[in-house]
């Protein structure tokens, strides 16, 4: 079992280089892309049943024992993550298939694609530091790359911004490395987690901001999700879509890891809760304001991060399993409503909620596969994205922080609002004419997120048990280390 | 670690600071490398003090150098060298659509200015 875990990193970069190799056969490129993606499926759901059995799998690569060398973790927190990432990957490698597949500029799409999963999948599992930095690296230059699939003057505007606050960001990742080594003198995490205990408070809550900032801004908080709203929409559907579902939910991921692995405290975070009421209400407050449907997307995935940050800033059991799922759910709605966003652009050549509508009557497929979504993110019963946020509010109310659980609710009824600005711009009004219809293959790829969507509705008792277990794994650092260490030695 | 080597980093980073904040674009990827040549040279200071020798088989100096950051910064400057040539050709191709070496602005910037100039020439005309 132990080598499914490098093989989830090695088979993307592999299926990477072949698709290059093997050239201009769309075919065979493909062939490779879906086996490397559902190679990584397969392999993230068998580490998922295996942590939560009660036997996660710990590799440490190339032998050398934990705190030297590079350890490579799937507990059930990484697992969980990595299976509905993967699962998006595979879906939206469908979708993209049917929507790019004869466009001559993108030949060394998989290539990148498969890269991209690559990038995602080592900065989930892995437990160091510095390989962090590494599998966050290969994921950025991918997405770099994505973004400019075209290369008209929008996206090399969008993407110029884009790559310089993320070479900031990487520049601050590489002072948190030298701080943390120069105070501990040790870059794995379970060894970081055991000995950050002994640092000096005040070293111990620089580093913890430091942190937080790097990944604040790979996440989108506020005050630093700007560059995210722009450079965002600007990309190809299919790209964007995985973008919003992935990419920002990897920097909540780290996030979530750090906090409670090396600054675990045991009462909840003032800071981190302040920071997710702003971050939900700059995010929504951004898309009530917007008039496009991939730019209102956009700025939901700032307002969402903050619900996030919210389980976190709880700091308990039952806070950050309500963050994981959350999390969880959100990779699949996100990813969902661009997909449907996508599907309206490429029928309509445009997103702009003034120049098209009644969607409705000549279109009610795509009506029935955005509303289950849009509700889903909003929160409302009996759809996903109510669980999670029932979970926060009770946890609120629980520890008595009535404030932030007031702004959530508000933030929903918010978001709510702003679904309706969609559902009356496309779905509702005047009826506009198409240009053409979404191919078949599309719609399909749209129509299998949605149902995993109401799937984990129908699921949810053993979902919400599996976050629980995690978030229960989270709570106590020592977990963890005794995972990575003591399998080592 | 040594206070002159701290300073070298503090004024690497101020400096890139300074550059990236300036609107041309051609400053910008100056002042990137600039701050990642001081995030590197923090790591290369978390490793050892300044004249350690490094790992020599059989050599007998006690303070020998960490060779762990070396490694790591390796692998940091190969992978910032990587990302700013990719930002140079962002930026001459940026230079070949727009003849301007400047960062344009943000779509909703340009719109809000639009919007105050409008409101402008409003009340210039009642």
């Amino acid at each position: 079992m132990t080598w499914l875990l490098p093989a989830v990193v090695a088979v993307p970069v592999l299926g990477a280089g072949l698709t290059i190799i093997v050239g201009r056969r769309l075919l065979l490129q493909r062939a490779i892309a879906v086996a490397g993606v559902s190679f990584v499926l397969g392999a993230a759901i068998a580490l998922l049943i295996s942590a939560d059995t009660g036997a996660p799998v710990v590799t440490q690569v190339g032998g050398w024992a934990a705190p030297a060398g590079i350890t490579l973790v799937a507990d059930r927190f990484a697992a969980m993550i990595l299976t509905v990432a993967a699962a998006m990957l595979f879906v939206v490698l469908f979708y993209a298939m049917a929507q790019l597949g004869r466009d001559a500029l993108d030949w060394w799409f998989h290539a990148k694609y498969l890269v991209l999963m690559a990038g995602v999948a080592l900065s989930l599992v892995t437990g160091d530091l510095f390989n962090l930095f590494v599998g966050f690296e290969i994921m950025l230059i991918a997405s770099y790359v994505l973004l400019t699939v075209r290369t008209g003057p929008g996206e090399v505007r969008a993407t110029i911004s884009y790559v310089i606050i993320n070479l900031v960001a990487s520049a601050l990742f590489l002072m948190v490395i030298a701080y943390d080594y120069t105070t501990t003198g040790t870059l794995n995490l379970a060894d970081l987690a055991t000995k950050m205990a002994d640092v000096d408070p005040a070293v111990k809550s620089g580093l913890s901001m430091l942190t937080l900032v790097v990944f604040g801004i790979k996440a989108a908080l506020f005050p630093l999700f700007m560059w995210l709203p722009d450079s965002y929409p600007t990309a190809p559907t299919p790209v964007t879509a995985i973008f919003a579902g992935l990419l920002t939910k990897v920097g909540v991921f780290v996030i979530i890891r750090t906090q409670t692995l090396l600054f675990s405290q045991d009462e909840p975070s003032t800071l981190l809760l302040f920071v997710a009421g702003a971050t939900m209400t700059a995010g929504i407050l951004g898309a009530i304001a917007q008039n496009d449907v991939k730019r209102i997307l956009s700025f939901h995935i700032v307002s969402q991060i903050g619900y996030m940050m919210m389980g976190l800033g709880f700091l308990s059991v039952a806070g950050l399993a309500a963050a994981i799922l959350f999390v969880s759910n959100q990779i699949i709605v996100k990813t969902g409503l661009f997909l449907v966003g996508g599907l309206v652009e490429a029928e309509h050549g445009t997103g702009a909620l003034d120049r098209i509508g009644g969607l409705l009557h000549r279109r009610p497929l795509l009506a029935a596969l955005f509303l289950p979504l849009a509700l889903s993110l909003a929160g409302l019963p009996p759809f996903s994205g109510f669980i999670p946020k029932l979970a926060l509010v009770q946890e609120g109310l629980a520890l008595d922080r009535g404030l932030i659980v007031g702004i959530s609710l508000a933030v929903s009824l918010l978001t709510l609002f702003s679904m309706t600005k969609i559902w009356g711009g496309v779905f509702w009004g005047e009826q506009t004419d198409a240009e053409k219809k979404a191919p078949p293959g599309m719609v399909g790829a749209t129509a299998l997120v949605v149902a995993l969507s109401l799937a984990a509705v129908v699921f949810a008792g053993p979902i919400v048990g599996l976050a629980e277990r995690a978030a229960s794994d989270l709570i106590d650092p020592a977990i963890y280390a005794e995972l990575v260490l003591g399998v080592g030695r | 670690m040594s206070l002159v080597m701290l300073t070298v980093a503090a004024i690497l980073f101020s400096a890139g600071t300074y550059l990236i904040l300036q609107r041309t674009l051609s400053r910008v990827i100056i002042g990137l490398g600039l701050i990642s040549h001081g995030a590197n040279l923090l790591i290369m200071l978390a490793g050892s003090g300044p004249a350690n020798p490094p790992v020599i088989a059989g050599a007998e100096v006690p303070p020998i150098a960490d060779p762990l950051p070396q490694a790591m910064v390796l692998t940091a400057i190969v992978i910032t060298f990587g990302v700013t040539a990719f930002l140079l050709a962002l930026a001459l191709r940026s230079y070949l659509l727009t003849g301007t070496d400047a960062v344009e602005d943000d779509i909703e910037d340009r719109r809000i200015g639009r919007l105050g100039q409008s409101a402008e020439a409003g009340e210039a005309a009642t």
